[in-house]
């Protein structure tokens, strides 16, 4: 049994409406130190595999077919078998 | 002209499009359900809006696999008339069948208004009864309504004439105070480079009956099957 995660975030660019509002909340609670704040997605999933270069190969593929959209995110994987 | 109206688990315009065909248009048209990957007999797809897949992941992400869409996808590239509206609009892009993706509302906000529309192009089957600057007042009602394309598509689709319908004041000035949602450039409709697929925010099956507020759906609609040599009694 493996274990991955997948982290999705907005590619570079492309306006975030949710991160911007979340960022003006946090300066008005006077965190003025955060300069910017990019709301992205994180998923785990159990993998049934040792291989861990198939799984990960196997992952970007579910990546790129369905856990993302490329035109608008990137993606990156870890597993840990 | 043979109407087919694809029901995803989620859909909720369904019906109304149904309505609008079977009622004012005067056609045949069948329900498909999602299931389905015959969609042999058909002139016409619509898909329609809603929450397929309860708009999880991302909206359309997964409804773009129901078996269905590889029917649909087979009879898009034979020529076959496609329409998607709102959600439906949104499937098409997550299947690849139009440029582009959807992102949130800028304001966060579920929009359900009369908004104006103008039409880009009236070299599609979907404005061939409409003049180019034509505004159309029809109704939006989403929260994923923020176009988002990388700016070389943008450019080569606004070079194939794929821009149909952009957000605009009731005169039809675009302009970014007119913009309900983010959208890039303001739009609202895009086509595929040969035309007989669209993809629209705002809902024409909503605008066809002037007890709703406008009728100005029917252009869309009528357009489409004048295009294809059906009378449709006024």
């Amino acid at each position: 049994m493996a274990r991955a995660r997948v982290y999705v975030t907005l590619k570079e660019g492309i306006l975030d409406p949710q991160g911007k509002t979340v960022l003006r909340a946090l300066k008005s609670l006077g965190y003025d130190e955060v300069e910017n704040l990019r709301i992205g997605k994180y998923m785990e999933l159990a993998l049934d595999g040792e291989d861990g270069e198939k799984l990960e190969a196997r992952l970007l593929e579910m990546c790129e077919k369905l856990l993302a959209n490329p035109i608008i995110e990137n993606y990156r994987v870890e597993v840990e078998t | 002209m043979k109407f087919g109206v694809v029901v995803f688990p989620g859909s909720n315009c369904d019906h109304d499009c149904y309505y609008v065909i079977d009622k004012l248009l005067g056609q045949p048209v069948d329900y498909v359900w999602h299931g389905s990957t015959d969609v042999a007999g058909y002139d016409c797809l619509v898909l329609p809006g809603g929450f397929a897949y309860g708009d999880y992941l991302r909206t359309g992400a997964v409804a773009r696999f129901s078996p269905v869409m590889k029917a649909v996808e087979k009879f898009a590239a034979a020529g076959g008339f496609v329409i998607g509206i709102c959600n439906g609009f949104q499937i098409l892009l997550e299947a690849g069948l139009l440029p582009g993706a959807m992102m949130r509302n800028t304001g966060l906000k579920f929009i359900c208004r009369f908004v104006n529309v103008r039409v880009e192009t009236a070299s599609t089957p979907w404005t061939s009864g409409a003049k180019v600057g034509q505004v159309l007042k029809i109704p939006i009602a989403h929260n994923e309504g923020n176009y988002q394309v990388p700016h070389r598509v943008l450019v080569e689709a606004k070079g194939q004439g794929q821009v149909v319908l952009r957000y605009c004041s009731p005169e039809g000035s675009v302009l970014p105070e007119f913009n309900p949602n983010g959208a890039t450039e303001n739009i609202a409709g895009v086509c595929n480079p040969e035309g007989n697929v669209l993809g629209l925010m705002p809902h024409p099956e909503r605008a066809s009956e002037a007890e709703l507020g406008s009728t100005d759906g029917l252009v869309i609609w009528r357009s489409l099957l004048d295009r294809c040599g059906v009378e449709v009694a006024s």
